[in-house]
């Protein structure tokens, strides 16, 4: 008998560590006291307790608490901050670069507005353990690639249906149409490239006008029996206001561009994303009155001719014009950078505070989830995380993770194979 | 005839000016010196003498009409250095067959590439210009002190330093010779076997000229000059070092059992994903790894890697350097090397040594770079803050007690060679598209070797 529970025992012990590829998140009623709370928008509190109650934050206190149905996490020494927003990245949507049947971020053609992020988003890919252990819990994950690639999601890095990691917001996708050179290995002839452009410029003014038309139509007929047109209708959905434009363009010139299409267009749901030369002309920028999703930080300037440090003080050119911005940090496997991409901002003209709200509240406000997103506020939820020191630093640890009131392990495969292999046994001697 | 003498007058004298001997003595005073191999000293004093570090020490007599950087509240380190990059040279990879010892990037540099400006401006003085991975056995590489400003390409060229030539093993040789021309080597063994017939064929030819220049008369005619076979045997006597990338933990087991069937001592593995995997074994061997902080996912080879890699490497006696093979990551290797203290806490020191004086080792060039030593090259990094904190900012860079960067007095456009006829925004545009930042494979697509376009192929 005893040997058959010890049997069972090992065997328990074997599936609940080999099997699973994740460790589970635990669920319930958890008090995290002693802590120093980055509200973010409510100032800080000095050793205040956060209770977790039904996957909201249930309660702040400015003080030590340790109510009774809670379970106890000691955070004497850490901080507590809300979970930080990713405002672009292709995470979930490509398991492995190079495997081209593993990458789902790009569909074939370049009008194709109704495909959907959140469709192939796979929530039981290696990337989002791996990058949500920076503090990284919320990611916009958006298909790429021609001038209307798809619906970008807005996810969280935890749950086990696309439809349980959704966020709460859609955006539609737009490559403002690029004209000239695309980079420096754009070997197009001068004439093909002046072609190509006058062809993306006509398939994207079409395709507005088509969406208008598609409107005007709907409103003047009775029976609305039109044919299937999911590219048109989703076009269509901006014009109505019920969806975000989320505009990609960086080039100054395509930025003025965009800027001279859009007040004709007068829609106001638009997020400009990127902008990697937005610093050449802010203050236009700012006069629009978006918000604006900047970044990568860690990147090259754009022109041989740049200021090297052009993207790492972009952001702060921006806010300083009075632009609303958050960061991004254009990754698929390295979401979880954001906070370094923060960080370079914040030196070189951001500050800490701003560019830590750069990846908090204000990610949340510009795409309309700050009722429950952005912030440690009661009855927002339960997305946030402790560490032992200023999370913009690499040598802070984060220790305690939750999503959605979900504890989430601090564990991914990149963790566990230090575990395994740093002391590997056999080492050297034991073949 | 009159009017043209202050023309000539002003020629010589602009000839004098550029002939004039650079500035290379300096005084750095009063900054928190990070030795590397010597502790730390606070408030502490540089002088730079005639480019070589002349005394290191607290309270120290700045020279006489001598440039003084004020080092208060800031953090002096040795200057950074890349035993990995593709920066200033133009071609990388000579794509056209699986061996091809014979190339040397040293021949193709690129003294105005802007790259090793910004380089320059993350700290970086020293980076080690490799051939692409494309090939089985690829080029020679260059070692660059990024002496910023002079237009001749040999200025470049760090006396001194070792030579050393680029392997590759896996995905990349696979898939430019196996898959884009259906030749061997299509696979790991195949790679296996080509190092092996190459080296028996520099044993073959360095035979037939030991064997000649014994006795002349012994053969009817002298053996073939051949330049290829030439560079294969200086790997066998050790003259050339093979730098090699690498990814999975079997081929790295392959190449280090290739090294000890032919005698080949040293050798430093490229990337080393899998480096943590075998550490053990990496340490036994006396081999040397030089990776990436965090890259992974971008091909499947790195899907099973770790960023703790560093840590496990160096935990396990693995002598580790942190590399850039990237244009934009060059820029901020400090900050790449201080991602170790997230990813398995290594101390400062141990990871401000893997962009220093780990380096310097695996490029041989210890004894004149690579920390703050009295005698040593005078390449100093300047830092705002701890170079490990995510907030400092590269002030100054110093190459041989030369200023080249200066965040005071930086201006925009920092090109040597401008185009007259470039539009602003037109033909110079230079962005940098992620999905194409892939140098080690660069050079390959125009072979047509290369499909498409993916994710960095490192």
């Amino acid at each position: 008998m005893k040997q058959l529970l010890y049997t069972l025992f090992t065997l328990i012990v074997a599936c609940s560590t080999v099997s699973a590829q994740e460790l589970k998140g635990e669920y319930g009623s958890f008090a995290l006291t002693n802590a120093e709370i980055h509200t973010i928008t409510k100032g800080v509190i000095q050793s205040g307790t956060v209770i977790i109650r039904n996957g909201k934050i249930d309660e702040i206190y400015t003080e030590p608490n340790t109510p009774k149905d809670c379970h106890i996490i000691n955070c004497q020494g850490q901080r507590i901050y809300p979970g930080f927003i990713d405002g672009g990245t292709g995470i979930a949507l490509k398991e492995v670069g190079s495997v081209s049947l593993t990458n789902d971020r790009n569909e074939v053609g370049s009008f194709t507005p109704h495909m959907k992020a959140l469709t192939a988003v796979n929530p039981n890919s290696t990337h989002i353990a791996i990058n949500r252990t920076s503090g990284v819990l919320t990611a916009v994950t958006s298909p790429s690639g021609g001038t209307f690639p798809g619906q970008a999601a807005l996810i969280n890095l935890h749950g086990y249906t696309p439809d349980q990691m959704y966020a709460g917001w859609t955006g539609l996708v737009l490559n403002y149409p690029r004209t000239g050179k695309r980079n420096r290995w754009d070997q197009r002839s001068e004439e093909d490239i002046k072609k190509d452009d006058e062809k993306n410029k006509k398939e994207f003014n079409l395709a507005w006008e088509n969406a208008q038309r598609y409107l005007d139509i709907l409103s003047k007929s009775t029976d609305n029996n039109l044919d299937y047109n999911p590219e048109i209708e989703t076009i269509a959905e901006v014009l109505r206001g019920n969806m975000t434009l989320y505009l990609i363009v960086n080039r100054e010139k395509e930025i003025r561009a965009a800027i001279e299409w859009l007040n004709k267009l007068e829609i106001s749901n638009v997020v400009l994303v990127g902008l990697s030369e937005g610093w050449r002309l802010a203050d236009e920028i700012a006069q629009t009155g978006f918000p604006a999703i900047v970044g990568p930080v860690l990147s090259n300037p754009n022109r041989a001719y740049d200021p090297y440090d052009a993207p790492y003080a972009n952001a702060a050119k921006l806010a300083e014009a009075g632009v609303k911005i958050a960061l991004r940090s254009d990754q698929e496997e390295n979401v979880r950078n954001l906070p370094f991409h923060a960080g370079f901002a914040a030196a070189y003209g951001l500050g800490h505070d701003e560019a830590i709200k750069a990846i908090t509240i204000n990610s949340a406000e510009i795409l309309g989830v700050a009722d429950h997103l952005g912030s440690i506020e009661k009855g927002k939820s339960a997305n946030l995380f402790v560490c032992d020191g200023d999370p913009l630093e690499p040598k802070t640890q984060v220790t305690q993770i939750f999503i959605g009131g979900w504890n989430i392990p601090v564990s991914n495969r990149q963790i566990r194979l230090y575990e395994e292999f740093l002391e590997r046994d056999p080492g050297l001697k034991g073949k | 005839m009159r009017k043209t003498y202050p023309i000539i007058i002003f020629s010589f004298f602009c000839l004098l000016l550029s002939a004039q001997k650079y500035d290379d003595n300096l005084f750095i005073s009063n900054g928190t010196i990070i030795t590397i191999t010597d502790g730390i000293i606070q408030e502490g004093d540089i002088i730079v003498k005639d480019g070589k570090i002349h005394k290191i020490g607290k309270n120290l007599k700045a020279p006489k009409d001598v440039t003084v950087i004020d080092a208060t509240g800031k953090y002096v380190m040795p200057g950074i250095i890349d035993a990995h990059s593709h920066l200033g040279i133009d071609a990388v990879n000579e794509a056209t067959a699986p061996v091809t010892a014979e190339v040397f990037t040293g021949d193709a540099i690129n003294p105005f590439d802007v790259g090793l400006y910004r380089a320059l401006a993350g700290g970086v003085t020293t980076s080690h210009a490799m051939h692409g991975s494309a090939n089985a056995i690829g080029g020679q590489c260059e070692t660059m002190k990024h002496r910023w400003g002079e237009s001749d390409p040999e200025m470049y060229k760090m006396e001194g330093a070792i030579r050393t030539i680029k392997f590759a093993l896996g995905e990349n040789p696979m898939r430019v010779h196996g898959e884009g021309r259906n030749i061997q080597p299509a696979t790991r063994m195949g790679i296996e076997q080509l190092f092996r017939s190459s080296f028996e064929a520099a044993l073959e030819y360095m035979d037939d000229w030991a064997a000649y220049n014994r006795d002349p008369s012994s053969v009817t005619e002298p053996p073939a000059y051949n330049i290829r076979l030439e560079a294969l045997s200086d790997i066998l006597t050790g003259e050339l070092m093979i730098h090699c990338h690498s990814y999975r933990a079997d081929e790295i087991l392959m190449l280090m059992n290739v090294c000890k069937d032919y005698g080949i001592e040293k050798i430093c593995f490229q990337h080393v994903n899998e480096g943590f995997k075998v550490a053990p074994e990496l340490a036994a061997h006396g081999a040397y790894a030089s990776i990436f902080s965090d890259w992974w996912a971008y091909k499947f080879e790195v899907y099973y890697s770790t960023a703790y890699n560093a840590t496990i490497l160096t935990k396990n006696g693995v002598l580790t350097s942190i590399n850039s093979d990237s244009r934009e990551l060059i820029r901020h290797l400090y900050h790449e090397a201080a991602k170790s203290q997230r990813y398995g806490g290594l101390s400062d020191n141990e990871a401000l040594r893997m962009i220093t004086i780990n380096p310097a080792i695996q490029l041989g060039i210890d004894d004149r770079v690579g920390s703050l030593e009295v005698g040593k090259d005078g390449d100093i990094a300047i830092f705002s803050a701890h170079p490990l904190s995510i907030y400092a900012i590269p002030e100054y860079t110093v190459i041989e007690g030369r200023i080249l960067f200066d965040r005071e007095n930086d201006p925009a456009d920092m090109r040597l060679l401008i185009d007259p006829e470039t539009e602003y925004g037109s033909s110079n545009y230079e962005e940098t598209d992620r999905s194409c930042d892939h140098q080690c494979l660069q050079g390959v697509e125009e072979l047509g070797l290369l499909i498409e376009c993916t994710n960095h192929n490192h």
